[in-house]
């Protein structure tokens, strides 16, 4: 018999007791940035330009192609089946250019992923860019972060409810303005926008505009942080692609602990102070509401806000910059080492410290030869390798194609004076907005002479052959070998095309048909 | 006896049903998920009421709309005849000449033609026009009557042989298994086979028989030299196209005994528009004149 002392007991606590369990749908808190600024920012704001710009004005650039394209730079030309892009001109069999884009596009998040982390989210995300957009648009006409949170809890009044209608009312305009932009790549954008705003333009036009209008007003001026964290995958497969070399937005606890807002009453009794005066202002700016110094979390998208904000905070503080700063794991797990003299004690930062307070020189940071790496090496050379493989492939393609489709049935034809004719529908491409004149001829088929439907001229081996500009050319095509020069069941003929001018080549393998020969 | 109260955990009150002191929760639903029931609860009757819904004992409700799924095919069809109404009426008014010079028209016709073959000529011809033994090859350059498009028009309208017809194309080479003995058919088919070049290696005592019988039974309709005659619809003997076989027992066959095809008149069966229209793709399948 066991007494109850002799029993082991477990420490173990139930993480889904009713007691800590979390409600699967919480509503949402609202957040109220505040303006950050400093140098990421100010870079933010020139990423946010430049995008931007790209997206708005692109479609109204212009490139001359002669009279027979549009003059429109960038053109996805759905109608006729055709993509411009400045010089570049796709045709749809062409598409792989647009798949070895998105494949580039793959390894190049990749890389950067590796490399300086969620840059792509932090940065250059249209979801990113236009709720900064909309942040902006807030900001002036309810003004920063206190203005907002008093205004969102006054009761309604005349001026609350002139400020809403008219942050919406802007909202509403970008947002129109961003779907507008949209489906001026579908269509020459001058002709388009006047066929817009006179009522003319196509049905599709105006639902494709309301449809990005609404998206781009929800989730830039509504859902904001909530499609990161929970619409998008992208936070999820990040996660994975990080390792212990990749840059991040890290809160140094390792000098920022332990934090508090009574440094000099702690320092002055003897206790370890660290760099972090709980002043908050990285949780404010935040745009996805979090505390960076719970440490990385799938929500932070890295915009590197929180580092300008506890930068100037450190200024006025005559402290090092850096308590948040883009770091990777493996420095912060070598500095916390030091920190907490490899694990053995709490967080002193008196460790990390040298003389007057300034950070030591054992404390490691960031070089860029951390960025060239096994992984990161890989993931370029597979990006330049398809890169280079596309611009091999775009500047070796054909622009003068032909395909032959021999008729099946019937297969050959025995005419009166016993010769074999076999018809063929012959493609010519002219995959240039300029009428050619190229010659298509006959080469193998001792004796074979071919005729073309519709055109009039005796038979030959050669014919000269007018193809109209950026588009494909269907002919019939007659060729007849006279009985005595029959040689066999399968004979192998080929097709030709040149272009003179351009020195420009196709060819095609066909095969000539004829009865077998009566045993 | 149940009693609604207001669970303390979760401030939602119970439905007031109780099972050994379990009790459930009257968890009410999300506004959106109601307002999105009720709205497909309004949709399903405007539903009703716009289309055809309630079964009747032999038919059902039409609806305000006045929607079916016949007439949208009906309307479908009705706008394809008229997209072509325009093409029809001018190939109806327009002789074969006319249409056959105007290149929109020819290729709508051949298109049209090349439908109404397959209904209608595969059977014997074959689907791609190429004939077997007895049913001629309309992709080669001989003609029994003709290669124009007119000549083509006149044999799909009246057929061949087609007694029904007054104006059906008529020929009929006699049987001379009756008139000849079998020494001269042997002949006179070494004769005709030498026409298009071909030695059945008789000896040249009985080619020139051959030619004497040639010259006295079929020159009439064949011809001196056996070119044939298209007024008459003899075949050409000299060429590589044998209707009924090119094999020395076949020829002899039919100078013995001829099979003569028929090919009815399809004026009457399809109208002349589509006779038409059959008349521009079989000229174009290569052989037309």
């Amino acid at each position: 018999m066991l007494k109850t002392s002799d029993i082991e007991t477990f420490d173990a606590t139930a993480v889904n007791s009713a007691r800590v369990r979390q409600p699967l749908y919480a509503a949402r808190k609202k957040i109220f940035p505040k303006r950050a600024e400093g140098r990421f920012r100010r870079f933010k704001w020139l990423v946010m330009l430049v995008t931007l710009g790209i997206y708005y004005l692109t479609p109204w650039l212009r490139w001359d192609r002669g009279p027979h394209a549009p003059d429109q730079a960038v053109l996805v030309d759905l109608a006729n089946r055709r993509f411009y892009f400045f010089p570049i001109e796709i045709w749809p069999q062409e598409l792989y250019f647009v798949a070895g884009l998105l494949i580039m596009a793959g390894f190049g998040l990749f890389l950067v992923t590796s490399t300086i982390g969620r840059a792509w989210c932090g940065y250059a995300c249209p979801q990113t860019v236009w709720v900064d957009l909309f942040l902006v648009i807030e900001r002036a006409i309810e003004g920063d972060r206190n203005a907002r949170i008093r205004l969102d809890a006054a009761p309604w009044s005349a001026g609350k409810l002139a400020k809403r209608v008219s942050k919406h009312a802007v909202w509403l305009a970008v947002a129109m303005a961003t779907g507008g932009a949209w489906i001026f790549y579908f269509a020459d954008a001058p002709t388009l926008l006047h066929a817009l705003v006179t009522g003319r333009a196509a049905a599709v036009a105006y639902i494709t505009v309301a449809i990005l209008t609404a998206t781009t007003y929800v989730f830039g001026g509504l859902m904001r942080e909530q499609v990161c964290t929970y619409m998008c995958p992208w936070p999820r497969i990040q996660a994975a692609m990080l390792d212990e070399n990749s840059l991040t937005v890290t809160y140094n606890d390792w000098r920022g602990e332990p934090r508090t807002r009574h440094a000099k009453k702690a320092a002055a009794a003897g206790q370890a102070v660290g760099d972090c005066v709980d002043c908050n202002a990285c949780v404010a700016v935040c745009p996805m509401g979090i505390d960076i110094r719970d440490g990385q979390q799938l929500e932070c998208i890295t915009c590197a806000l929180c580092i300008d904000a506890c930068d100037s905070v450190m200024d006025k503080l005559g402290k090092d910059r850096g308590l948040i700063a883009y770091a990777t794991l493996a420095e912060y797990d070598s500095n916390m080492a030091l920190a907490t003299a490899g694990g053995t004690s709490a967080v002193d930062p008196r460790r990390v410290r040298g003389a007057g307070g300034r950070l030591s020189d054992k404390v490691a940071t960031f070089h860029l030869g951390n960025l060239l790496r096994p992984r990161t090496l890989i993931y370029l050379g597979a990006w330049s390798l398809v890169g280079l493989g596309l611009l091999f492939a775009l500047l070796t393609r054909d622009r003068l194609q032909m395909s032959v489709l021999a008729d099946r049935n019937p297969q050959f034809v025995v005419l009166a004076d016993g010769a074999i004719r076999n018809g063929y529908t012959v493609k010519l491409l002219n995959m240039v907005p300029e009428l050619r004149t190229i010659t298509m001829s006959l080469e193998g088929l001792p004796g074979g002479e071919m005729t073309i439907v519709g055109m009039n001229q005796p038979a030959g081996r050669s014919f000269i052959v007018e193809l109209e500009p950026d588009r494909l050319k269907t002919l019939r095509v007659y060729v007849r070998q006279p009985r005595g020069e029959v040689a066999g069941a399968t004979q192998h003929v080929r097709f030709s095309v040149q272009d003179k001018s351009s020195s420009e080549s196709d060819h095609y393998d066909a095969t000539f048909d004829a009865p077998e020969p009566s045993p | 006896m149940s009693e609604k109260e207001v669970d303390q955990v979760t401030g939602v009150s119970t439905t007031g049903h109780s099972w050994d002191g379990i009790k459930e929760l009257d968890t009410p639903m999300p506004r959106w998920w109601l307002i999105t029931f009720y709205a497909t609860i309004v949709w399903a009757l405007a539903y009703m009421v716009a289309y055809p819904a309630w079964p009747l004992l032999r038919t059902a409700t039409t609806g305000l709309l006045g929607y079916s799924s016949r007439g949208e095919i009906k309307k479908e069809l009705n706008a394809a005849q008229e997209a072509k109404a325009g093409y029809i009426a001018a190939i109806s008014s327009k002789t074969i000449d006319e249409i056959m010079a105007d290149d929109t028209l020819r290729s709508f016709a051949a298109a049209a033609g090349a439908a109404a073959f397959k209904v209608n000529c595969v059977q014997c011809h074959g689907s791609g026009a190429q004939g077997s033994p007895g049913y001629p090859n309309l992709n080669d350059d001989e003609w029994l009557w003709g290669g124009t498009a007119r000549d083509i028009q006149q044999t799909i309208a009246h057929g061949i042989r087609y007694t029904e017809d007054p104006d059906t194309r008529i020929s009929e080479m006699p049987a001379f298994g009756g008139m000849l003995d079998s020494r001269q058919i042997a002949q006179v088919t070494s004769h005709v086979l030498s026409l298009s070049g071909k030695a059945d290696g008789a000896a040249p005592a009985d080619l020139a028989a051959g030619k004497a019988v040639f010259a006295q039974n079929c020159a009439v309709c064949h011809g001196e030299a056996g070119k044939g005659n298209r007024e008459l619809g003899a075949p050409d003997l000299t060429d590589a196209i044998w209707l009924y076989g090119a094999t020395p027992a076949a020829i002899a066959a039919q100078i013995r005994a001829p099979r003569h095809g028929v090919m009815p008149a399809w004026a009457g069966r399809l109208g002349d528009t589509l006779v038409k229209e059959l008349t521009v793709y079989v000229h174009s399948l290569g052989g037309g004149r």
